[in-house]
C-alpha cells in the first residue's frame, strides 16, 4: 500500500479527478466546495490542462457540455444552488450522452438556505433534477479515501455510460480531513469516443452533438435508447455496503456523513445488547434496492431507521425496496445540523421496545 | 462543359428549411464558402444555438454541437479550450445572444475566447413566432409588442456590436448587412477576418449580420430587405466597431 498522506476531502477530489485524465475544469465559486476549485486553478497549468473560472454556474456547465463533445475528461464542481442552476445543462448533457463528472457538496436549502452540510438534494440528484426523462449516476461516497476511489471510478462510468456520474457529498465529507493512500498508478478505462467532435481530420461524415429530435417517433426512440442504457446500470452498477446484518434486529439506512455518525451508533447499541446492522448505499442511483429488499425478508429483522440530513427523501426509495414487508422508521436533521449518535440510539433503543 | 456554379463543400445536400426571404440561408453559404476557401472545413468546430437555425448542424458539414437557448459561446469555450488547435463559431440569433445569452456573450468576449460568433439581427424571435427581442426597433409591431415597442414599458433596443466593442477581449467586430452583392461580398470577408483573428489567436471576433425575417414581419421579401435597410440601419449602422487598423 502507498504512503497515506493527509488531504481535505474536496482537494481529494480534484486531484482524483487530474488522476484519472481530466484537464478540463469548468466552475464558480460556492461554499463549501470552494477547494476543489482553488485546487484545479492550481495544479491543471501543472498538467497542461484547462481551468476556467466561469462567469455562472449555467455557463460552466455549458463548458463542460462543450467540453465534453470533443471527448475530453471534464469536471464541474458546485453547491446545492449552483447545482440547480447547472441542471439546463445536465438535462441537455443527458439528452446528447455526454460524459461528465458533476460535484455536489451540498448544502442546506432551499433558497440560499445556508452553508454546512445537508443532503436536501437527493431528490433533484436522483430523480432527474432538470427537465425530461433521465437520470444520472450519483455517487455517495462516505470518507476521503473513497472520495479518491469512487471520482475515479466516476470518470470511467461516465465514459462507458455516456452520461453524467453526479458525486453527491454534503460539506462534511468535502471539509473533512483523512489519510488517503493514492496508487502509484490509476488503471482507467479507455473508452473509444468516435462519436466526438474534434474536427474531421479526414473523417468520412461530419459529427453531430445534439438533443434535439422534432419528430416525436425519433425522440420516443432516442428516450427508449437512454431507459435501455438506464435499466443496464440499474443490472450492473449497483454499489453498497452492508455491515454487522448477521441476527440484525434493526437496520440503518443511511449514506455519506450520515452513515459514519450511525457506524458508531450500531457499536453503543450492542452494548445495551441490540442488534444494529446497516445497508449503506454507495451509488444512490442505481438504488440497491434489490439488497433492501432481501435484508427486509430477514426473519431476524424488526424494521429499519433510515437516518439522514434532511426531511426524508432517501426514505422513499428504501420504502419502495422494501415494499411494506417491514417498518421503515425516520431520524433527520436540517439546516446544516448533525443528528448526535445519542439522538440515534434513543430511536433505536424506541423502536427496539415497540414504542414507535 | 465547365463548371460555372457549384454548391459549396461547407455545406451538406440537406436542403434549407428557412422562409423564403430569409437570409439565414445566405449567410450560412457565405460561411461555409469561406470555411471551403480557407480549406478549415475539416478542422472547424462549430455550435448551433436555439433559434430557426437550430438544426444548421444538419446544414454546415464541419463538425457540429448543439447547444442550448444563449449558452453557444459557453459551450464554444469548453469546445475551444480541449481543441485550441481547432476553428470554432458560434452562430445565434438576437433572441440568443442578445437576451437570453447576454452573459455568456460578455464574458466569451472579455475572456477572449478564440472563437468566432456569428450574430444573426432580425430584429425579432423568429422561431417562436416573432415576439419581441431585445433589437426590435421602438415602435416596432411584434406579437409581444402589439402596439409597437414602447421605450418606457419594453425599454430601448440593444446594440450589441457596440457594446462587446468596448471590452478589451474581443478584437474584431464589423456590424454587415446582405441588401446587394456589394454588402454581400463585404460580409464574406468580414467573416474571413473573424477566422483569421482567430486562427492568429488574436482573440474574441464577431461578425454581426442585419437580416430579414419576413414572415413575422409580415412583409414580402423585397419590402422586407426596405425596411431592414430603411428602418434598421438607423438604430444599427453598419462598420467594424474594433479592429479598424486589425492587418491579418
Ligand atoms: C430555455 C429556453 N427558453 C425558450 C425557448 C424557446 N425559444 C426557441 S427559439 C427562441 C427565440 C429565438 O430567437 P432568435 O435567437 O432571435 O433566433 P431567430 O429564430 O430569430 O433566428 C425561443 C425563445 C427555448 N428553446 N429554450
Ligand atoms: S421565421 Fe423568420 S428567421 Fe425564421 S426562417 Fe422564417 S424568415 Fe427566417
Ligand atoms: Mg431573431
Amino acid at each position: 500500500m502507498a504512503k497515506r498522506v493527509l488531504m481535505k476531502g474536496n482537494e481529494v477530489i480534484a486531484e482524483a479527478a487530474i488522476r484519472a485524465g481530466c484537464r478540463h475544469y469548468f466552475g464558480y465559486p460556492i461554499t463549501p466546495q470552494t477547494e476543489v476549485m482553488h485546487y484545479m486553478a492550481r495544479e491543471m497549468v501543472k498538467h497542461g490542462g484547462t481551468f476556467v473560472q466561469a462567469e455562472s454556474e449555467v455557463a460552466a456547465i455549458n463548458m463542460v457540455y462543450g467540453a465534453a463533445a470533443t471527448g475530453e475528461r471534464v469536471l464541474t464542481s458546485s453547491s446545492s444552488p449552483g447545482i440547480s442552476l447547472k441542471q439546463e445543462g445536465i438535462s441537455y448533457i443527458a439528452g446528447a450522452e455526454l460524459p461528465a463528472v458533476v460535484v455536489n457538496i451540498m448544502r442546506g436549502g432551499p433558497g440560499l438556505g445556508g452553508i454546512l452540510p445537508s443532503q436536501g438534494d437527493y431528490f433533484q440528484a436522483t430523480k432527474g433534477g432538470g427537465h425530461g426523462d433521465y437520470k444520472n449516476l450519483v455517487i455517495a461516497p462516505a470518507s476521503v479515501q473513497e472520495l479518491y476511489e469512487l471520482t475515479v471510478k466516476s470518470f470511467d462510468l461516465a465514459d462507458k455510460y455516456r452520461m453524467v456520474c453526479m458525486i453527491l457529498g454534503d460539506g462534511t465529507i468535502g471539509q473533512m480531513m483523512e489519510p488517503v493512500a493514492f496508487k502509484e498508478k490509476e488503471e482507467t478505462l479507455e473508452v473509444a469516443k468516435p462519436w466526438a467532435t474534434t474536427g474531421m481530420h479526414g473523417r468520412e461524415k461530419h459529427n453531430t452533438i445534439t438533443s434535439i429530435y422534432i419528430d416525436p417517433d425519433d425522440l420516443e426512440a432516442k428516450n427508449r435508447e437512454l431507459q435501455d442504457k438506464y435499466r443496464e446500470i440499474e443490472e450492473k452498477e449497483v454499489m453498497f455496503e452492508s455491515s454487522n446484518l448477521d441476527d440484525a434486529e434493526i437496520v440503518i439506512a443511511a449514506y455519506g456523513t450520515c452513515s459514519r455518525i450511525c457506524k458508531n451508533v450500531i457499536r453503543q447499541a450492542a452494548e445495551l445488547g441490540i442488534k444494529v446492522g446497516m445497508v449503506r448505499p454507495i451509488t444512490l442511483w442505481p438504488f440497491p434496492s434489490k439488497e433492501f429488499s432481501r435484508v427486509a425478508d430477514m426473519p431476524s429483522v424488526k424494521g429499519f431507521l433510515d437516518v439522514e440530513l434532511s426531511s426524508g427523501q432517501m426514505i422513499e426509495d428504501v420504502r419502495l425496496a422494501v415494499n411494506g414487508k417491514k417498518p421503515v422508521y425516520f431520524h433527520g436533521r436540517m439546516g446544516g445540523n448533525l443528528p448526535t449518535q445519542k439522538e440515534i440510539l434513543d430511536e433505536i433503543v424506541k423502536i427496539h421496545k415497540g414504542e414507535m | 462543359m465547365a463548371v460555372v456554379f457549384q454548391k459549396t463543400k461547407g455545406l451538406t445536400d440537406k436542403p434549407f428549411h428557412y422562409c423564403p426571404g430569409c437570409m439565414h440561408g445566405i449567410i450560412h453559404r457565405l460561411i461555409a464558402e469561406v470555411m471551403e476557401e480557407m480549406d478549415i472545413i475539416d478542422k472547424t468546430i462549430g455550435v448551433a444555438s436555439v433559434g430557426c437555425t437550430y438544426n444548421n448542424y444538419d446544414y454546415f458539414s464541419c463538425d457540429m454541437v448543439q447547444a442550448a437557448h444563449g449558452r453557444a459561446p459557453a459551450v464554444a469555450t469548453g469546445i475551444k479550450r480541449c481543441k485550441p488547435e481547432e476553428m470554432v463559431f458560434t452562430y445565434q440569433g438576437d433572441g440568443d445572444l442578445a437576451s437570453i445569452g447576454t452573459a455568456e456573450i460578455v464574458h466569451a468576449a472579455a475572456r477572449g475566447e478564440k472563437i468566432c460568433t456569428f450574430f444573426v439581427n432580425n430584429a425579432v424571435y423568429g422561431m417562436t413566432s416573432g415576439q419581441m427581442a431585445p433589437t426590435t426597433l421602438l415602435g416596432q409591431v411584434t406579437t409581444t409588442s402589439p402596439l409597437g415597442r414602447d421605450a418606457e414599458t419594453r425599454g430601448y433596443p440593444i446594440n450589441v456590436s457596440e457594446m462587446l466593442a468596448t471590452l478589451t477581449g474581443a478584437v474584431y467586430i464589423e456590424r454587415v448587412a446582405l441588401f446587394d452583392y456589394k454588402h454581400i461580398q463585404e460580409a464574406k470577408k468580414a467573416i474571413a477576418k473573424a477566422f483569421r483573428v482567430q486562427q492568429k489567436g488574436l482573440g474574441f471576433a464577431m461578425v454581426e449580420f442585419l437580416s430579414t425575417c419576413p414572415t413575422n414581419w409580415g412583409k414580402e421579401p423585397i419590402e422586407a430587405l426596405e425596411w431592414c435597410k430603411e428602418k434598421m440601419v438607423p438604430q444599427y449602422p453598419l462598420g467594424v466597431f474594433k479592429g479598424q487598423d486589425l492587418e491579418v
